[in-house]
């Protein structure tokens, strides 16, 4: 986060729509550096479609989007070799994003893990190895795809901590979360409003 | 810019040539070591037939035993997510794919063409011969790479898309093979020469009709 450029986000009346069913239409947001904002919802709203629309990876149907400063995106899917053990497959992201820190790793209890492949990881396990390759990217702007998915109540409070740091610090959230997440100042757009 | 070639040349490298539980490139040289075996057993020992034919079974041993991989050069990381978070990156499907295109020649071209020696062997194929398929493969092996990248990117994500990735490649492997195994009957360089220029054609595509069809499947 050293770029001078400050984190933006601006959604200007977007529409999407997924085979022939539209999801959601006349959706409007801006986030400036350090807010956050819960995209929030039932399932197959199209919250995950929203995140993937920002970040860049699907089409809108209708409006546009445009962010300031790299885009870090937390989904189901870790990314992560699953024949690798944790810290070989963890070291290939840490290459391309030039990151050196093995402190993330300690805070979010994998030490220990490093030597396990990722495929005997637990569903837990596994998004806090999401969540430490997300924080070795320093991406300004945080997607993020259901992040209390699988996780105890402790690793839950420790995601809701790390996001409220990356806020603080200047960096931009968009949380889609079906389930409440504890977050200082958080706006919350509710989803299903602009169900077309 | 390197630097990420590098990183990413060097994990395809672990995947592909090493292997996890694909076999790495164990797998296609056996089977082509193997075809190489059986063709013998199946005609005959009529020398001079095995001679006059060995160069073309080396071939059709290639090109198969290059399609073996192409359930796992593409689909997997699809479906992991890496090809979204290269691309949050800024690291295009084009140049992973370019460097797949190399990892996965270099997990089975030159194995192939080491293993080409003892086929050649058993095959009773004479030096002017095996000069010819050695120049051959190292001209037409990087196309089927190409190829064989490209067809696994199309059809990620499809149902049966292993089966199908083998039908398609055959026909478009075609030419290569025409030129690569006629050059044989000539001894001429204008096959090799042709067998090249295939090959080149196929790399050319690759990169561009393998990033548009990974991105494509995203839907």
């Amino acid at each position: 986060m050293q770029e001078a450029e400050p984190a933006r986000v601006t959604v200007t009346d977007l529409a999407c729509r997924r085979g022939d069913r539209m999801l959601f239409a006349r959706l409007s947001l801006a986030l400036g550096a350090g807010e956050a904002v819960q995209v929030a919802g039932h399932n197959g709203i199209g919250k995950s479609s929203l995140l993937r629309i920002v970040a860049g990876l699907a089409p809108a149907y209708a409006g546009s989007v445009s962010v300031e400063g790299a885009i870090g995106l937390l989904d189901e899917r870790p990314a992560l070799d699953p024949a690798l053990p944790l810290g070989k497959a963890l070291a290939f992201w840490a290459l391309l994003d030039g990151d050196a820190g093995t402190d993330h790793l300690r805070r979010l209890g994998l030490a220990a893990l490093l030597d396990v492949p990722v495929r005997y990881l637990s569903t837990g396990q596994k998004k806090r190895a999401a969540l430490a390759r997300l924080l070795g990217q320093k991406a300004q702007v945080w997607l993020l795809d259901e992040p209390l998915n699988g996780l105890d109540s402790h690793a839950a409070e420790l995601t809701e901590a790390i996001v409220a740091e990356h806020c603080a610090s200047g960096g931009i959230a968009v949380i889609a979360s079906h389930q409440p997440f504890r977050l200082a100042g958080m706006r919350v757009l509710p989803l299903p409003e602009y169900a077309a | 810019m390197m630097g990420r070639v590098t990183t990413l040349l060097r994990r395809d490298l672990a995947r592909l040539l090493l292997g996890g539980k694909g076999g790495g490139a164990l797998l296609p040289v056996l089977f082509f070591l193997s075809v190489a075996m059986l063709y013998p057993f199946a005609v005959g020992p009529d020398a001079p037939l095995l001679a006059r034919t060995g160069g073309g079974v080396i071939w059709v041993a290639a090109l198969l035993a290059a399609i073996l991989p192409l359930d796992r050069l593409v689909e997997p990381d699809i479906e992991l997510g890496l090809f979204d978070q290269w691309a949050l990156r800024g690291i295009s499907e084009e140049l992973v794919i370019a460097v797949r295109v190399l990892a996965h020649w270099l997990s089975f071209g030159p194995p192939l063409m080491l293993a080409a020696l003892p086929a050649a062997a058993l095959l009773g194929l004479d030096g002017a011969t095996l000069r010819i398929v050695e120049i051959g493969l190292l001209a037409g092996t990087p196309g089927l790479a190409a190829l064989g990248v490209t067809v696994a990117a199309l059809t990620a994500g499809l149902r049966g898309g292993a089966a199908l990735s083998g039908l398609l490649v055959i026909p478009m492997a075609v030419p290569v093979l025409i030129f690569g195994a006629g050059s044989l009957g000539t001894g001429g360089t204008s096959g090799l020469a042709l067998t090249a220029a295939a090959s080149l054609v196929l790399i050319a595509i690759a990169p561009f009709a393998g990033g548009a069809a990974v991105r494509a499947s995203r839907g």
